[in-house]
């Protein structure tokens, strides 16, 4: 329900982050969503479209890097990953393991930018 | 054309999660144990919040309340009843409430200090999705969950149960009616969120009430 502001969102930092490469194209914007980010990952897609549109990102691919949930165990001292967010068991021994270690990401990891060549303005060099 | 990667690694909700720091930094330089109550629509929380406003008041504490819906002051006039200071804040359309409303809503309470506050409530939006995502500087985020929603929502809705700090039951005076299967409603809570204090409370009897404001004390 709120992909749109989380689209929105992304279009701001990466618009923010691209300025700096004057004349660059965003090819694709890479995310990482943990399973705990209340994201749906088909609605971020159809928002991701439509704050996009007539903006320089509209050509822009997202990748979706989906991360599992890790708890780690105070039983056994173990790290393990879940299956699913119904149940938060290690999948060592079985206990009830609330300290999360993975799954609550919600970031941008990075972005692929198509720059310009320097020298298209400037006489070309050799051997550069 | 040369392609570059740009690194970013940062939170999407960065803005958010900045203003939501610098609001922390607010309450605990005024003093004031801020809670966030998250529900679907329907759980009761303004009658549970009117009922814990009413009592601490009885109590002594000074405790006021900030309330999110998408239109309408309702909320605001039934929580009033309680005679805690209390604002609405109407998002239009928007799902949940951000740091950046409460924060604008904070500056524009003239009739409330929060030093002047031992506590403040907010309640959100009715929603157990979105609301999960955005951090309010809360020190403390309670799930409610009503005896009429049947036991299982906390596994329809892990994300937002994972993410609190407390939970409570609401109209636990309707449960038996309702066929309302109370080991199986603790075990879910337990399952999606292992360790999670839970109160089993009617804002009509006032079962319940009891523990939750010793509770409310002992984080202060």
């Amino acid at each position: 329900m709120h992909e749109l502001s989380i689209a929105a969102s992304i279009v701001e930092a990466v618009s923010e982050t691209a300025s700096a490469y004057p004349g660059a194209r965003v090819k694709e914007v890479r995310l990482r969503l943990g399973a705990l980010a209340s994201v749906v990952e088909d609605s971020l897609r159809f928002c991701w479209q439509l704050a996009t549109e007539d903006t320089p990102l509209a050509q822009a691919g997202l990748t979706i890097i989906s991360l599992p949930v890790i708890v780690h165990c105070e039983s056994c001292n173990a790290d393990s990953e879940l299956d699913g967010v119904q149940s938060f068991r290690c999948a060592r021994c079985g206990e009830l393991a609330g300290e999360i270690r993975q799954g609550r990401e919600l970031e941008i990891e990075s972005i692929e930018i198509d720059e310009p060549e320097p020298s298209s303005a400037a006489p070309a060099k050799e051997n550069t | 054309m040369t392609t570059r990667i740009v690194e970013l690694r940062r939170g999407i909700l960065k803005k958010n999660d900045e203003l939501a720091a610098h609001l922390r930094e607010r309450y605990a330089a005024a003093g004031v144990l801020v809670f966030n109550l998250v529900s679907s629509p329907g759980t009761g929380k303004t009658a549970f919040l009117e009922r814990t406003l009413r009592e601490l008041r009885a109590r002594g504490t000074q405790a006021a309340a900030l309330v999110g819906d998408l239109e309408t002051d309702n909320d605001a006039r039934r929580l009033a009843a309680s005679g805690a200071p209390v604002r609405q804040i109407n998002t239009h359309g928007i799902c949940h409430l951000d740091a950046e409303m409460i924060g604008k809503h904070l500056d524009e309470w003239q009739e409330i200090a929060l030093p002047a506050l031992d506590m403040l409530f907010i309640e959100n939006v009715g929603n157990l999705v979105c609301p999960s995502s955005y951090d309010l500087g809360e020190r403390i985020r309670v799930v409610l969950l009503s005896v009429t929603e049947g036991e299982d929502k906390p596994l329809k809705y892990p994300t937002m149960f994972n993410s609190a700090d407390a939970a409570v039951i609401t109209k636990v005076d309707i449960a038996e009616p309702c066929g309302f299967d109370r080991e199986l409603a603790l075990k879910n809570i337990h399952e999606v969120r292992p360790g999670i204090p839970v109160f089993e409370t009617s804002a009509k009897t006032g079962a319940g009430f009891a523990t939750w404001l010793d509770f409310l004390a002992q984080q202060r």
